[in-house]
């Protein structure tokens, strides 16, 4: 046994904004399938397998929309597998398609995820209350401020933080031609005026609504070899409840395991110097801190020192969301394999102006569910080992 | 390339209505209790973990998330989720051993039908654009596809009625089915229609039901039971969702699968077919002969619990296969309207 190198040969996405009301659903994965088949340079011929992730079924109104969709996304007389682990799916899809690869199942595979919020009502789709079960009324933000508060209690972490990495994310986005928000002129002082939602969440330091895809072609070694590709050097997923008693919600422990399985698979002993560039699933400001503490990037307690000092800035230690990333376009199905493609991009060195120079080594991340759903890849310019 | 078996099977009772949750856990627990018990395994020993099922059926999102408490998922599990029948989580499962990132792992899937209209709810299962408008009903769309096959010379009424009637006598030796009994074609025929050409026997009951299967890799499977069901083929392939652009009285994706897998020489076949027509439909997509036994079980028309009879197809197969019945077994698994999307699983005692 022992899997076999799998490595991403080419990416695409949609230009992600609130409403896509030009598009379909079809459409709109489209956009971004054609794309990353144009990158990779692949035909239809050349696709064995289709994956298509994407968030609950309810945010668009269509029972397994891959059904509907499979004329669209090529899949037709292929396999096609629909993946769900919540907002942490579109890691998870990225996860699945390499796995098809790593078994030798198949030798190049198409994953897709997506979202078109605009198509129903994500916060009704949120709103349902289920019998036994704490209600989610208020939408993700109400669920994860008392995290943000436990967090800001335990480290200490001045007000300001969550500020400095909504600022520095929307600066980014304004680099990148396909993100929903480009606030190239934001300040830390502009994010701080801006309205209190969920204390002590405001306005600026949220991930916006976003109609979005994102596609990524992920090949054998004997396909990817001789040509630029991003390679995979390794995956991990980790789940645990939602709800228990002495759960750690601020640094869950299927977190740590996760990043832990992941730095080991990959060989890395000190992330924090050997990953030159991370795209992390940031929905709300204060999660950049927290996920840096939980993925091992600092001590525990330390992650606000490092966002203020700027390491996570494009040109610092590790830059954090060159991308934008999530609070600057949350397709949240597709949020994930953005993630992942965007890390793909940085060491294609196909990032465009959010390119950090030099970057060989990249992480991508998603979380989901209550920050119980974790779903990690490390991508490399050279082939596993060969650092 | 690692050889993987299924080792372990349960299911939870197909019965009409069940008084708990839409997201499975009061079905899953005895289930996974009595499948760790039945191979001597913990919790802690499962490498992978991966279940199937609909967050439109339990009429809820993330049903699959509050499933999870059925495990008891501390320390932290190695986990996914399709929104498919599970048969496609237990090849997601296969393929996660095949790349020896896991040796075990446990499988399941779970639906509550009786909590919603089922009939109403797969009709969200079509273009939203332009056929769920219509709201076309599921037992009608079946009926469409009966009677092309019927005005085609494939199959009659009487052929249907013998599907339903065999169906219910073997399944008084499945003690987890919900519909049993000793008839015959000539009594179900004298029924009224419910979607002519359909009458209610000829429609897969409207069941709540779990399921789960544990699979091992070489020699971890050959120490957790005397004889494993090894899987030598597993394909799965979909159809195009236009049925006006699709012959709908044979199944291409079927036929690819089967083509793929080598399922020439199975002795036995547990088909998923919601309706008694697609029985005879699939198996001539098979080619089966009269030689192959199809469905001990009872089949889907026995008890039909979504989202995890597909995976109950796969852990029936293996039991005739654990039990010594068939050396060679085929499992069949199917999702989308009018078997638009289909799996197959062949399994070998050798």
């Amino acid at each position: 046994m022992g899997a076999q190198l799998a490595a991403v040969i080419g990416t695409g996405q949609t230009h992600h904004t609130a409403k896509r009301l030009d598009v379909s659903m079809a459409g709109l994965c489209r956009e971004a399938i054609d794309r990353a088949m144009a990158d990779a340079g692949t035909d239809w011929a050349d696709i064995d397998a289709v994956v298509l992730g994407k968030a609950p079924d309810l945010f668009e109104g269509v029972m397994m929309p891959e059904l509907f969709l499979a004329d669209a996304l090529g899949a037709t007389g292929k396999p096609l597998l629909r993946v769900h682990t919540a907002g942490s799916v579109g890691g998870s899809t990225g996860n699945v398609a390499a796995s098809l690869v790593q078994s030798g199942v198949h030798r190049r595979v198409l994953a897709v995820a997506f979202e078109k919020q605009s198509e129903s009502n994500a916060m009704w789709a949120l709103s349902v209350m289920p019998p036994f079960h704490m209600p989610v009324g208020a939408g993700a933000g109400g669920y994860f401020a008392p995290h943000v508060r436990s967090y800001i209690r335990r480290s200490g972490a001045p007000n300001h933080i969550g500020a400095i990495v909504a600022a520095k994310d929307r600066r980014n986005g304004a680099l990148n031609p396909y993100a929903h928000l480009k606030q190239a002129d934001i300040t830390v002082e502009s994010v701080q005026a801006s309205k209190m939602l969920w204390d002590p969440i405001r306005y600026d330091e949220t991930c916006p609504s976003s109609d979005g895809a994102a596609a990524v072609v992920i090949a054998d070694e004997q396909t990817a070899k001789g040509r630029p590709a991003a390679w995979i050097h390794a995956t991990a997923m980790r789940t645990e409840p939602t709800t228990f008693a002495g759960r750690d919600q601020v640094s869950p422990q299927a977190g740590k395991d996760a990043a832990a399985a992941l730095w080991k698979q990959a060989g890395i002993k000190d992330p924090v110097s050997e990953v030159d560039v991370a795209e992390i699933y940031v929905p709300f400001s204060w999660f950049e801190p927290m996920w840096l503490e939980n993925l091992g990037f600092t001590e525990e307690g330390q992650g606000w020192k490092f966002t203020e000092a700027g390491e996570t800035a494009i040109g610092g230690r590790l830059p954090v969301n060159p991308s934008g990333g999530v609070l600057s376009s949350n397709p949240i199905g597709a949020s994930g394999l953005l993630r992942y493609a965007e890390a793909a991009m940085q060491v294609l060195g196909r990032a465009g102006e959010h390119q950090v120079d030099g970057a060989r080594v990249a992480l991508g991340h998603a979380y989901g569910g209550g920050s119980q759903y974790f779903s990690l890849w490390v991508v490399g310019s050279e082939r596993p080992g060969a650092r | 390339m690692s050889e993987v078996a299924v080792v372990g099977f349960a299911q939870a009772p197909n019965v009409r209505r069940t008084p708990g949750t839409t997201n499975g856990v009061e079905m899953l627990v005895p289930v996974f209790h009595r499948l760790l018990a039945d191979t001597g395994l913990a919790k802690q020993d499962i490498g992978f973990w991966c279940s199937g099922s609909s967050d439109y059926l339990a009429g809820r999102a993330f049903s699959f998330i509050a499933a999870v408490d059925a495990i008891g998922a501390f320390p932290p599990i190695m986990e996914s989720h399709v929104e498919m029948d599970a048969a496609w989580a237990l090849y997601e499962a296969w393929v996660k051993i095949r790349t020896g990132e896991a040796e075990t792992a446990l499988v399941y899937g779970f639906g509550k039908s009786s909590a919603g209209e089922l009939r109403r709810i797969m009709a969200m299962q079509m273009d939203p654009y332009l056929v769920t408008p219509l709201w076309p009903d599921s037992v009608g769309v079946a009926g469409l596809q009966a009677r092309l096959g019927i005005d085609a010379g494939l199959w009659t009424e009487a052929d249907m009625a013998e599907v339903a009637a065999a169906s219910r006598r073997a399944a008084l030796s499945n003690p987890d089915a919900q519909l049993a009994g000793e008839t015959t074609a000539e009594e179900l025929l004298k029924q009224p229609y419910l979607a002519d050409p359909l009458r209610a026997h000829d429609c897969a009951p409207i069941t709540d039901g779990a399921a789960a299967i544990i699979l091992a890799a070489g020699d971890r499977a050959r120490d957790l039971c005397e004889r494993p069901a090894w899987i030598t083929g597993f394909e799965h392939r979909v159809d195009t969702p236009l049925l006006g652009a699709r012959d709908l009285t044979t199944s291409p994706s079927t036929i690819a699968a089967a083509k793929a897998a080598g399922v020439d020489g199975v002795q036995v076949a547990e088909l998923h077919a919601p309706f008694s027509h697609q029985e005879i439909l699939l198996r001539q997509a098979f080619g089966l002969g009269e030689e192959v036994r199809v469905n001990p079980s009872g089949g889907v028309l026995a008890g039909h619990p979504m989202f995890a009879a597909g995976l109950v197809r796969i852990g029936a197969a293996a039991a005739e296969i654990r039990a010594g019945r068939a050396d060679k077994a085929l499992a069949h698994a199917t999702s989308g309207p009018l078997l638009q999307q289909n799996l197959v699983c062949v399994l070998e005692g050798h």
